[in-house]
């Protein structure tokens, strides 16, 4: 049964503005310098050249892993959702944001919006969870609404929560930001730019 | 212990400034770009590379890479709103696996089935593979070569590639894995309407009064259809939402009324309402007389398993689309035994929720769109639902009309584009047409400047029948492109595996990533994707889209397109010709099935000055003319002037998609109605044209059980489909990390009691086992799918977890169509 909770907030501290945990925070600062590096170690190869990875022993396919294909691997444990409540930055402006905690048991029927309950505009001061964007107000012919437009309603479409799991393959996307970086222009600060990594769960 | 807000500044503000070490100094007081140069992206328009709703993208692109996505505000389909796994692909390309080099399996330097896969060039490549394509030729003939293709390819290539194989190598054994995915409703179409697709459009959306759901969980499978449903339904509170369905999904959460129904009472489901309609007096007689007709449609026609089956010597498998006409009266009298208490019974639907169904469809105020997916189209008698669906809109008129009429939703982006529009099935030819009927042959054979018999008259294998055909030594050079068929075939270890292992048989695979199908094949082709060249996709209201090449294909990487005419240079005409063929045209008998199919003064006589300014078009600086271009053109003449027009190349480009029949610049929304579709004439008010005397039919069907059904040894339902976050088997999804993570792996969805009786719990290994095979999962008893007890459901999207080693290769016996809903297993704890 999905509960029907009225309680909008989650474990937030009262204070506005002081959410972030500090492990998560200097872990975070750590990986971003690992990331660094190891950005700059593959900046050099163009993805347009590179060989077929030499770590590919016999060519295989890494979202089946090493199993050959009559047999049948253990499958991986169920995984828990990050429940950091640390927001993420996006790969780019138009990104949905990934949700950053836990919404098992959460009401989303047309009945209720439990995701409504902190993201809704009236609730944001309460809350301190971010309002949801000035698009989702708009109909489909661009028309602002008064409230939250229907076509928006069911928020799971676009935003999925996120469990702390190792990507089975690296994603050589690149950020626009480490391209203007690479630019080599001194109107450029190098600084780099913060990866999305869902933080380990939090409590259940 | 938390950081204030402050005390996060203060921290980022010394990491910033230690970044910043060693810049020259004018940087350090700036930390935004605002230099117009630099900050500048290029924006395209795209169609979205994953379902059949054909949202419109904006593809933003910075220094030859995408490097962001967005809902494009201009597409009529999604105005500006994309699903999560459109927003996310501008990573689709970029995961660091791609395939960059051709892979040949070969032991000390020679192909060798059993060597392993080791990088060649591309000449080596094709040598290899048209040394095997002729083998394949000259032992056995044209019915040895055969070709698995795909609703992801764009228009060009799937018409190319039927072109190669129709009338270049002589054999209809290419097929499209749209067979897995809506064959069914072709085949209702066509034998219905006498024409393929939907009459109305996504528009009816926006102008409804009900929705119905049959087998079709759009709030997964076409979220943002979806979004419009709810935009609908929210936004004007007398619409109504009734979901019919195996088990409780997400569509459930939106909907006024649900029937989750024993699986395959969904035919008597329908049978009862049309005997509703009937009884309660509702049906609208002028639109039945004078628009349709009754045909008594043969039952007990098996179950498309291999002829020495048991199931298999059903009566009329035979002849399982045949029938004989009959009267209205005739077919009332059919229908009547489909009583509310006898199919309440059946289907374990309650009454009230029956008759509140039948009584949407039944009220004349009321105007009805019907959905049907996989649910419908995956099923042994899945051309029988689309006729029984039809029937209920064609009793009560409410059809080709706006707000009004079934509508099949694909779940491929070209599935109707490609695969049904250019007739890459193994039955079919451009614009509705088929290998069988000789004056259709001749209508390709002309404008493809044939001599006449050049097209085999008979159908080639079909999906299910290739591998089977591969397993049996009789189709020996296979070539799997845009497609991932090892995970996505049914009975993988009793068909598939066995037949691309089969040591008479050479099988590539072209593919942009590898997949369980590239590790079956024998050579693998580096395979370019979505912006990586020029394209056409056809969405499911019969918009075509087009978009340009935007960059480059990593290492050598070639689009399908390329890979296909290029492989046709390698075969001279009278290789593959027989000497009567070649003498009554005798000017090919020295050049190439290029010269033959490509350079015939047709496809490749638009010049290269055609190509927009500022795009990249690999495959015209390839081969020296605008292929893409005279393909589309070449192919156009086909649907010109018949119904299924489309606008001039050039004008796609500019358009953010338009519906067919385009006549005179304007496209069509509703067809078959005067004042919308051109090609009925005034005073004919609704005109089914595709059938000679203008008339939908309307079939009397039973309700027959599936071909498996839970027994003591195998107590459960096993149906199969997919979530929200991961397209197909995912080997696009997987790999974007935030997709990834959101659902990592498969699960066994179950009701809790099953859990209980089997002594499992969530997140408990269990296997999963049937007549065929075996696979192992978790126990997911919470959810966002929610089976009823005695069914469970697993998503096929997990390389790691092959579902269809367990799945029933049953096809629907007319569209040949496997059931991948439903068949029976065990379960058992590890």
């Amino acid at each position: 049964m999905r509960s029907p909770s009225p309680v909008a907030r989650r474990h937030r501290p009262s204070r506005p503005g002081s959410s972030l945990p500090a492990g998560a925070l200097l872990a975070a600062l750590a990986r971003v310098a690992a990331l660094a590096v190891a950005l700059a170690a593959a900046s050099g190869v163009a993805l347009a050249q590179r060989a077929v990875p030499a770590d590919l022993p016999g060519h295989y396919d890494r979202m089946r892993g090493t199993t050959p294909i009559p047999e049948e691997a253990t499958p991986p444990p169920l995984t828990n959702p990050d429940n950091s409540d640390v927001r993420r930055s996006r790969a780019y402006a138009m990104q949905p944001p990934v949700v950053p905690h836990k919404i098992e048991g959460y009401q989303l029927d047309r009945n209720a919006n439990r995701c409504m309950f902190c993201h809704a505009r009236t609730r944001t001061e309460q809350s301190q969870a971010p309002m949801i964007s000035v698009t989702h107000f708009q109909d489909r012919d661009g028309n602002h609404l008064a409230e939250l437009s229907p076509r928006r309603y069911f928020c799971l479409q676009c935003h999925v929560p996120q469990a702390a799991v190792t990507p089975l393959v690296e994603n050589r996307f690149t950020d626009v930001e480490t391209m203007l970086r690479r630019s080599g222009s001194p109107s450029v600060p190098r600084s780099a730019p913060r990866q999305a990594a869902p933080q380990s769960p939090g409590p259940r | 212990m938390k950081l204030t807000r402050r005390e996060f500044i203060k921290h980022s503000a010394a990491a910033a400034t230690a970044a910043a070490a060693g810049l020259p100094p004018d940087a350090l007081g700036q930390n935004i770009v605002t230099e117009r140069l630099l900050t500048q992206l290029k924006w395209d328009k795209a169609p979205c590379r994953f379902c059949g709703v054909g949202c419109g993208v904006n593809v933003g692109v910075k220094d030859g890479q995408v490097v962001a996505t967005h809902g494009d505000i201009n597409a009529e389909v999604n105005r500006g709103i994309n699903c999560v796994k459109g927003y996310f692909l501008s990573k689709i390309m970029y995961g660091a696996d791609r395939l960059t080099e051709p892979l040949l399996r070969q032991t000390n330097g020679q192909y060798d089935k059993n060597g392993e896969l080791q990088p060649v060039s591309w000449e080596r490549a094709f040598d290899v593979m048209a040394e095997q394509f002729k083998k394949a030729l000259k032992d056995k003939g044209p019915t040895a070569v055969g070709m698995f293709g795909s609703g992801q390819w764009t228009v060009w290539e799937g018409y190319a590639a039927s072109k190669l194989y129709k009338a270049g190598f002589r054999s209809n054994n290419i097929d499209p894995n749209a067979r897995h995915c809506m064959a069914s409703a072709v085949a209702g179409f066509m034998r219905t309407f006498g024409m393929d697709e939907p009459m109305g459009c996504y528009d009816d959306i926006e102008q409804t009064d009900a929705f119905v759901l049959w087998g079709a969980n759009m709030a997964e499978m076409h979220p943002i259809l979806w979004t419009r449903v709810t935009d609908r339904r929210l936004s004007a509170p007398h619409v109504e939402v009734a979901v019919l369905s195996v088990f409780e999904h997400r569509c459930y959460d939106l909907a006024d009324f649900t029937m989750t129904f024993r699986p395959q009472t969904d035919l008597a489901i329908m049978n009862y309402i049309a005997n509703h309609i009937i009884r309660s007096g509702k049906v609208n007689r002028e639109f039945v007389n004078r628009n349709t007709r009754f045909v008594l449609g043969n039952a007990d026609i098996g179950y498309g398993l291999r002829p020495e089956h048991p199931l298999q010597q059903a009566k009329n498998v035979g002849d399982p689309g045949g029938g004989k006409p009959m009267s209205f009266d005739e077919y009332a009298a059919f229908v009547a035994k489909y009583d509310l208490d006898s199919v309440a019974k059946l289907s374990n639907v309650p009454k009230e929720r029956l008759e509140r169904l039948a009584e949407l469809y039944a009220d004349p105020a009321k105007s009805v769109v019907s959905y049907f997916t996989m649910g419908f189209n995956q099923h042994t008698r899945g051309t029988w639902c689309s006729h029984l669906l039809y029937n209920v809109h064609l009793l009560t008129g409410k059809i080709s009309a706006p707000g009004n009429g079934p509508f099949s939703l694909t779940g491929q982006p070209s599935a109707c584009g490609t695969a049904r529009e250019v007739g890459t099935f193994s039955h079919r030819l451009p614009a509705d047409m088929v290998v069988t009927k000789p004056e259709h042959r001749a209508i390709a054979e002309k404008i493809w400047k044939l001599p006449p018999g050049t097209i085999p008259d008979k159908p080639g294998f079909h999906a299910v029948l290739q591998n089977r055909m591969l397993k049996d030594g009789k189709l020996n050079a296979y070539w799997v492109m845009c497609n991932n068929n090892m995970q996505a075939a049914p009975n993988i270890m009793q068909e598939a595996w066995p037949g691309y292992r089969n040591p008479q048989n050479f099988v590539v695979v072209s593919d942009a990533y590898p997949t369980v199908t590239t590790l079956a094949a024998d050579l693998v082709l580096p395979t370019a994707m979505w912006v990586e060249k020029e394209g056409a996709y056809g969405n499911a209201e019969r918009r075509t889209q087009f978009w340009h090449q935007l960059v480059k294909a990593p290492g050598q990487a070639r689009s399908d397109l390329w890979q296909l005419v290029e492989f046709s240079k390698r075969f001279r005409v009278d290789e593959v010709w027989p000497k009567e063929l070649v003498d009554q045209a005798p000017q090919w008998r020295d050049k190439t099935l290029f010269d033959l199919l490509f350079r015939n003064g047709a496809v490749d006589r638009f010049p290269k000055t055609d190509l927009a300014r500022g795009y990249l078009n690999d495959e015209l600086d390839a081969f020296g003319f605008y292929l893409q271009k005279g393909l589309f053109e070449e192919y156009a003449e086909f649907g010109r002037g018949h119904g299924h027009d489309l606008a001039p190349f050039d004008t796609y480009h500019e358009v953010r998609g338009l519906r067919w029949p385009v006549v005179n610049g304007k496209e069509t929304r509703w067809r078959y109605r005067e004042g919308y579709d051109p090609y009925v004439k005034a005073g004919q008010g609704v005109y089914f044209y595709g059938n000679p005397d203008g008339k939908a039919v309307i079939y009397a069907l039973p309700y027959e059980p599936a071909a498996e059904e839970p027994d003591k040894e195998f107590p459960y339902w096993l149906c199969t489909g997919r979530v929200l976050e991961h397209w197909h088997s995912g080997s696009m999804t997987r790999r974007v990390p935030e997709l990834y993570r959101a659902v990592p792996n498969a699960v066994c969805y179950m009701h809790p009691e099953d859990a209980r009786k089997l002594g499992v719990r969530r997140g408990d290994e269990i296997e999963i086992v049937s007549r065929r095979g075996a696979m192992k999962t978790r126990v997911e008893t919470r959810g966002r799918d929610k089976p009823p007890p005695g069914l469970v459901f697993v998503p096929w999207f997990d390389a790691s977890q092959l579902i269809n080693k367990v799945t029933l290769d049953a096809t629907c016996p007319i569209s040949l169509q496997t059931d991948f809903k439903k068949c029976a297993v065990n379960i058992r704890r590890v």
